[in-house]
């Protein structure tokens, strides 16, 4: 891929906080706020510091599964609700999977690429918490071919990931391999504590890492080679991004410093009714961060910070190795070596990622974008790592289903 | 005639009661499990649920679907499995709702105890009444060409003498849930002097298919869990009458109950515990272990002038707590019976000053919901009650006094062989009446 043809940026990010088990808020037995609530906050936070629905052209909303979790389609018809100004504005709503905020965030930067827009809302939203997660696991199945449910797991996606771990733990070291998830969840814990929208905020474990390690998983009630705290959260939550032309941060007013560019993108996708060649990589993932150094024109030594999609922490081992961080049956090395965590050479997550800052899995790709933007803008609080100037990149890296669409970006801090 | 046989037909008599719709829950999870192997998959299971009311009939395959839902639920993965043969069900929803269906299309709701006539199983969940059970079990025994086996729900009659004046030739055990079945882990299992051995191992097989705790009783009226509780209670009526002379009754009432939770670190206190079994239920145990033991002590005037009132406590077919020593809100005690005029008296109009001279319980008392979660509670608690032995105050002096007497109960009972041993006793307090330690103790020695 080339370079962009234009410079693209984005800015006024904004993340609710991710609301399910954890947070002090959360009581499964007492209404919750519903997609609107979240859609609002995340939208109407993000139009101010945008300096107004006037400086907007186009709104996007990225969201996997709200037909089902919510019985409500026709989300790009919410933006005139979160803000009067988008009233008659172009708005529509994006789905692939867990990546629908990264096609949220794709789609405004074509929009702007293509100049039919110089500033896009780009948001994602999912409301998880509407039904058990017993339920939830079949509305998550959608992610994969549904001729394949009938034979997968209850749980289908725990389910898939597990035979991938469990591929890994054979070909490579199970006990290596399940100390690195261990230390993987230690990692989000630490990172989400830092970060007071995650949901992981107010966990006060003494000892995640043990914790998880003493964890086995236990295939009577879920799968055999993962455990819950392998897992990302059931979450609801919102968030949303700016993404601008040279023109759009001028029409509202937002210096250069306060925004990222955006160096270059990867978008790769496989067919979703095979089963993945080799359990024991990512080749979509792998093809789309190629796409996305290519197009950037860097290589994974000018990283600073990386968010990837841990979904399953066995997804952030085969992710570091489709990253080119560590070898093919490398990756826990490199996490057990302490280079992931946020004193390491390349800190990944650092808010927690899935299973520390929670999985709104169609608000999951834009909330990357929207950590990126803080680290790399200093705007990330108690969270915010050091960013070194020979490496000043950031890269997110979203995926939908098994591995069957992955958009990974390449992001700088705007000069 | 092997387990599954026995559990073709199956009858459960007062299956609409508070015990009864428990026990016919669990029978239904298990009959349904059973029916799920793929052995068993042409044979035809039938659960009769047998009661005299057609409105609590209605409710409880509503109850019963209900609670099947919920372990669908928790059992998902194994559910899949189970249901793999069928195409049609292919999402976890699909297969929870046919498993709730089958749960709830084994049962069979009748008013009519002549359903029973073709059972080779009846659980006997009806009231405590000892000519009652006699009736329905010679009955049934008299026109069912099955040889069936009676396994009775009894908390306190003796099981030799059911056999004997029911005439059912050692075909019966005593089965003994506690409220409520499906939760309670306990079962406390009584073999009569002629019941079958057939029958004590089929009752052992049955309660480990439903993980539940054996304990073993000695067919002595009460047995160990009401030998202990009614003891129990008699012990707080008595102590609240004492205390009478410091404060008022309804006041004592009150005092004694907070004592008897918050001090003792139990799930409720004494008398809200009476109220949870029902005043009237609590009499008709005492008058049956009173004729039987021939031992006066086992009665109190208080709880018959209440009862007799027609205070009963108990609950609603809802669940809800009915009125009894306290009234209820949602659930919580709002107001205490003044016992002569059976007015009931706000708590707080008087509550801060009982709670100020009863005091609070020591620094290291850790609440019950938490002591029950926690597997080092029984050294917490032992350290709680070193310090509960030297507090000064009027909360903690009757706690200990309260305590020593349950050890001593426990005691009496494994003296007396109803239990054979004091884990036994321990065991059916904590598994029973959800206790975070057991009675018999070194806590207050």
């Amino acid at each position: 891929m080339s370079k962009l043809r234009k410079k693209v940026y984005m800015t006024a990010g904004n993340n609710t906080i991710s609301l399910g088990t954890g947070r002090k808020e959360f009581n499964p037995k007492k209404a919750r706020p519903g997609i609107e609530h979240y859609l609002k906050e995340a939208g109407q936070a993000t139009i101010k510091q945008l300096g107004g629905a006037n400086n907007i052209d186009e709104g996007v909303v990225g969201n996997f599964m709200a037909s089902r979790y919510n019985k409500q389609g026709h989300l790009g018809a919410f933006m005139p609700m979160i803000d009067e100004g988008m009233k008659y504005k172009p708005s529509y709503r994006v789905e692939a999977a867990c990546a629908s905020g990264g096609m949220s965030l794709l789609t405004g930067i074509r929009s702007v690429l293509s100049e039919s827009a110089e500033t896009v809302l780009s948001m994602g939203v999912e409301v998880q918490n509407a039904v058990k997660a017993v339920y939830g696991a079949d509305i998550l199945a959608g992610a994969g071919w549904y001729q394949k449910r009938k034979n997968g797991h209850a749980h289908f996606f725990p389910g898939q990931f597990s035979d991938r771990a469990g591929a890994y733990y054979e070909k490579f070291d199970r006990e290596k391999t399940r100390k690195a998830f261990a230390r993987w969840y230690k990692n989000a814990i630490e990172n989400a504590r830092l970060c007071p929208t995650a949901q992981e905020y107010h966990n006060t474990h003494p000892d995640p890492e043990k914790l998880a390690l003493g964890t086995e998983p236990n295939p009577k009630v879920f799968t055999p080679h993962l455990s819950v705290l392998d897992c990302s959260k059931v979450s609801d939550g919102a968030s949303a991004i700016g993404i601008l032309s040279e023109e759009g941060l001028k029409r509202s007013g937002i210096s250069k410093d306060q925004a990222v560019e955006i160096a270059g993108y990867g978008h790769a996708v496989e067919d979703v009714t095979i089963d993945p060649p080799e359990p024991t990589r990512l080749d979509t993932m792998r093809k789309a961060i190629e796409k996305a150094f290519e197009s950037a024109g860097i290589t994974k030594d000018d990283l600073a910070t990386v968010e990837i999609h841990d979904c399953f922490s066995i997804a952030a081992v085969l992710g570091i190795e489709a990253l080119g961080f560590a070898e093919y049956g490398k990756g826990a090395d490199f996490i057990l070596e302490g280079h992931t965590a946020r004193d390491g050479k390349v800190p990944f997550n650092t808010t927690g990622g899935l299973p520390g800052w929670g999985h709104p899995t169609g608000a999951t790709g834009v909330h990357m974008a929207v950590t990126i933007w803080e680290q790399l803008t200093g705007n990330a609080g108690d969270a915010q790592i050091k960013i070194p100037s020979d490496r000043p990149y950031g890269m997110s890296i979203n995926m939908g289903g098994d591995d069957k669409t992955v958009f990974a970006v390449v992001y700088k801090k705007a000069e | 005639m092997d387990y599954i046989e026995r559990l073709e037909n199956v009858s459960v008599l007062g299956a609409a009661g508070k015990m009864g719709s428990g026990i016919l829950l669990l029978a239904a999870l298990e009959l349904t499990d059973q029916s799920l192997q793929p052995e068993n998959k042409k044979k035809a299971f039938t659960l009769n649920a047998i009661d005299v009311s057609h409105p609590a009939l209605e409710g409880l395959i509503k109850y019963v679907k209900t609670q099947a839902i919920k372990r669908g639920e928790k059992r998902i993965v194994e559910l899949r499995k189970l249901y793999a043969g069928r195409d049609d069900l292919i999402e976890n929803t699909d297969i929870i709702h046919q498993y709730a269906d089958d749960v709830a299309g084994k049962i069979k709701p009748t008013t009519r105890i002549e359903a029973a006539y073709e059972s080779k199983l009846i659980f006997e969940a009806v009231s405590e009444d000892p000519q009652l059970k006699e009736k329905l079990l010679s009955q049934i025994k008299e026109n069912n060409g099955k040889a069936p086996w009676f396994f009775t729900n009894t908390s306190s009659i003796p099981i030799q003498e059911i056999n004997q004046k029911a005439g059912l030739d050692g075909h019966i055990i005593g089965f003994h849930f506690y409220n409520p079945p499906a939760i309670q882990k306990l079962v406390e299992v009584i073999k009569a002097k002629d019941t079958k051995d057939e029958l004590h191992d089929f009752a052992l097989e049955y309660a480990k298919r439903l993980k539940k705790v054996v304990v073993p009783s000695n067919d002595i009226p009460g047995f160990i869990g009401n030998g202990h509780f009614m003891r129990d209670a008699l012990f707080g009526i008595q102590m609240a009458e004492e205390l009478s002379g410091e404060m008022s009754l309804p006041q004592s009432i009150y005092a004694i109950d907070k004592v008897t939770r918050d001090f003792l670190i139990r799930p409720m206190g004494i008398f809200q515990l009476i109220d949870y079994v029902g005043l009237d239920v609590v009499q008709f145990i005492l008058t049956v272990m009173r004729e039987r033991l021939d031992d006066p002590s086992l009665k109190s005037e208080l709880l018959d002038k209440l009862a007799d009132a027609g205070v009963k406590g108990g609950q609603y077919s809802n669940g809800s707590q009915k009125d009894g020593f306290f009234q209820y809100e949602k659930g919580k005690p709002v107001a205490v019976i003044n016992p002569d005029n059976q007015q009931y008296q706000k708590l707080d109009e008087f509550a801060k000053d009982v709670d100020e001279k009863v005091g609070t319980p020591p620094a290291s008392a850790i609440p019950w919901k938490k002591a029950i979660k926690d597997p080092e509670s029984e050294s917490k608690i032992k350290t709680y009650f070193q310090e509960l032995k030297s507090a000064d105050t009027l909360g903690a002096r009757l706690a200990i006094k309260y305590a020593k007497n349950s050890r001593d109960i426990g005691l009496k009972l494994v003296e007396d062989n109803v239990a054979s041993h004091d884990d036994d006793v321990n065991t059916v307090l904590k598994t029973g009446f959800f206790h975070a330690y057991g009675p018999v103790n070194d806590f207050v020695t």
